[in-house]
């Protein structure tokens, strides 16, 4: 009886390895590239009749020399310094608008009762259901055509906001909904307005969603390729996204240089989540959908 | 200190009557409570008070002021509600506090009132705790910290204790009535406990839902004392919703005369309280209301006028101190009281019981009025 228990276990727990080698393998090989010091997307230079070994030595994610100078060199020699920041200013921004806009939505919607009130949380449900790229050419025509936006912050994080705020309404709103109504009548009675009910008792409370649809937010601005590089012109404004193909576009293949970028612009998400970890299980576990 | 008085006030949803033609008075530091079924508008009514609903119809003053338009906030009224509506990120000390700060009273002030509820309610070593750390009876004292510390005209309970397990229930029914005697602030308490009802109030309000079937014109059945409700029901609605066990309700036939009631087989003669009016309604039909304890054995009584009914034992409920027992005569379940430590009869068993003639209530089978 021990010995099949044990047995199964083996087996479920070699399963269990092959799987996460395969995911983490592509993320190893990035790590690998960044700290090999070199350009090339192959590790090592395989010689032209290889052994066995040397074939498997091949696939092994581990460079043939340590270096940090890919870092370095993203850092000093390119402009990578520059688009990180642009990134940067363009996700804080996208989040404390989106967040702030997706609050203040969510309250009206889970606690008002207002003409068009449904169609408004259909209409945003709905447009979840196209994907971004198909809405590139209206919003080009608006952001950079109409309103004169292109190559501008303030036009990608407009964008940016109104992509993410159907999912943060929702979002927000479910939560809301499970706030009950009781508390907010007895600040009410204590002589709270509105708005100080808002700002001191329901956003408090929220925090585990707030925190999820910040780092959702987040994550849309900050992940975002397409629309970035079709709105920012100049390089001098480039997102990391944007720059990060810069690297290994049209003539140029410097490996390196992008995985070291890769390895730099996804610190920020890994730490944000690391962060918001306590609050993203209670907010997952309180009705998130995504 | 205020009084709270209701003049024709009515309320619906749309179409929807909830509320009509509620008059009647709370008077300055008194104990008021709404008892009723659910749904008959208590709730509402309560909600009313604090400035929660809007008032449909009618006026409604609180001290000498029509307050139908004026905010809650100032209204100076503090309500407990059923789940106490904590605010749960804030500490026992913000909880109470939080309505001074909202005022935007001196901070020292604010300390001072804190502690002199907190001690008056035995919170003082809490007031650090976040709300998911207090014990169900702890949260309740904190709900009524928060509403005494601001020292308001009217408190305002809505079904309060219904959260609590049944010791603490007993044990909190006391200390809200205690705190109430010392403040003697006018209070109007919301349940669906008679219990609470009977050993809170100095007064009760007896309601009922406007809907469905209600031979008055309002919500309201009964206001009058405890003791009032009990001994004088105005309806069969009071008569049958105050007490436990229930009142039995039985059709019964006035003589050609007036002088005696036909019930079952028997005769028995009308009580004096009764005697005019059922001069009145001689040789009708009328309900005859009499509570559970006014129907014994006959060697555990000594009544002076009672009339005798058989009937086979349906239910025996044993309390300890006495049983109630639940018998079939014709087509009716009665209901009597026997001492339990005498010999019981078993389910099957044929029994003679007693009725008390002089403890009948009579009531019109129309109107469901008490006769007068």
């Amino acid at each position: 009886m021990a010995d099949m228990k044990t047995n199964r276990h083996i087996l479920l727990h070699a399963v269990l390895v092959c799987f996460t080698v395969l995911a983490l393998y592509p993320v190893f090989w990035v790590l690998a590239l960044s700290f090999s010091g070199q350009q090339s997307v192959g590790l090592i230079d395989l010689p032209n009749d290889p052994s066995f070994f040397e074939r498997f030595r091949a696939i092994l994610p581990v460079p043939a020399h340590w270096s940090v100078s890919n870092f370095t060199e993203v850092w000093t020699e390119q402009s990578f310094g520059r688009w990180l920041w642009n990134s940067v200013i363009i996700s804080l921004m996208t989040t404390v608008l989106g967040v702030f806009l997706a609050c203040t939505a969510a309250y009206a919607f889970s606690r008002f009762r207002f003409p068009g009130r449904d169609t408004g949380m259909l209409m945003f449900l709905v447009s979840q259901m196209f994907p971004g790229t198909l809405m590139l050419i209206p919003l080009f025509i608006i952001i950079v055509k109409q309103l004169e936006l292109g190559n501008t912050y303030i036009g990608l994080v407009i964008v940016y906001a109104t992509t993410a705020i159907p999912f943060c309404v929702w979002m927000l709103k479910g939560y809301f909904d499970t706030i009950p109504y009781d508390i907010e009548e007895s600040a009410i009675i204590d002589g709270a307005s509105r708005l100080t009910i808002f700002w001191r008792i329901i956003l408090p409370l929220a925090k585990p969603a707030i925190a999820i649809t910040a780092l959702f937010s987040f994550m849309t601005a900050w992940n975002e390729f397409i629309l970035a590089s079709v709105f920012m012109e100049s390089e001098a404004n480039y997102t990391a996204p944007v720059g990060l193909r810069f690297f290994v576009g049209g003539f140029s293949s410097q490996w390196g240089y992008f995985a070291a970028g890769s390895v730099i612009v996804s610190l920020p998400v890994v730490v944000l989540f690391l962060q918001l970890q306590k609050y993203l299980i209670s907010g997952l576990t309180a009705g998130s959908v995504k | 200190m205020a009084s709270i008085l209701f003049e024709g006030l009515g309320k619906n949803y749309g179409e929807t009557e909830v509320i009509k033609n509620l008059s009647f008075s709370v008077n300055d530091g008194e104990f008021m409570v709404f008892v009723g079924p659910s749904g008959c508008g208590k709730s509402t009514v309560l909600r009313m008070i604090a400035g929660l609903e809007t008032i449909s119809a009618g006026q409604l003053s609180i001290g000498d002021r029509v307050v139908n338009d004026v905010h809650p906030k100032d209204r100076d009224i503090a309500m407990v509600f059923q789940s106490y509506a904590l605010y749960p990120h804030m500490n026992v000390y913000d909880n109470i506090a939080f309505g001074l700060k909202i005022r935007k009273l001196p901070e020292d002030d604010i300390r001072q009132r804190v502690k002199a509820a907190a001690e008056l309610l035995g919170l003082d070593q809490l007031l650090e705790r976040k709300p998911k750390a207090l014990s169900g009876g702890q949260r309740q004292r904190v709900a009524l910290g928060r509403a005494i510390v601001r020292n308001p005209s009217v408190f305002l309970f809505d079904e309060p204790l219904s959260n609590l397990d049944a010791e603490l229930r007993v044990q909190m029914r006391a200390e809200i009535s205690k705190l109430q005697r010392r403040l003697n602030t006018t209070t109007v308490y919301v349940t669906h406990d008679q219990v609470e009802a009977m050993t809170m109030g100095h007064r009760i309000a007896v309601m009922r839902p406007i809907s469905g079937h209600n031979p008055l014109d309002t919500n309201l059945m009964q206001c009058g004392t405890p003791m009032d409700l009990y001994d004088r029901p105005d309806n069969i609605f009071v008569a049958h919703f105050i007490g436990t066990p229930n009142m039995n309700i039985l059709p019964a036939m006035l003589s050609d005369d007036g002088t005696s009631i036909h019930l079952f087989d028997g005769q028995m003669p009308v009580s004096d309280e009764f005697r005019q009016a059922a001069l009145a309604m001689r040789g009708r039909k009328v309900m005859l209301g009499i509570r559970p304890e006014h129907i014994g054995a006959a060697h555990e009584v000594d009544w002076p006028l009672t009339q005798t009914v058989q009937g086979k034992v349906e239910m025996l409920e044993p309390l300890g101190h006495e049983a109630i027992l639940h018998f079939k005569v014709a087509d009716h379940i009665l209901v009597g009281r026997l001492h339990s430590h005498g010999r019981l009869p078993a389910i099957g068993d044929t029994v003679s019981m007693q009725l008390k003639c002089d403890a009948m209530h009579l009531f019109d089978p129309v109107t469901e009025q008490r006769l007068r």
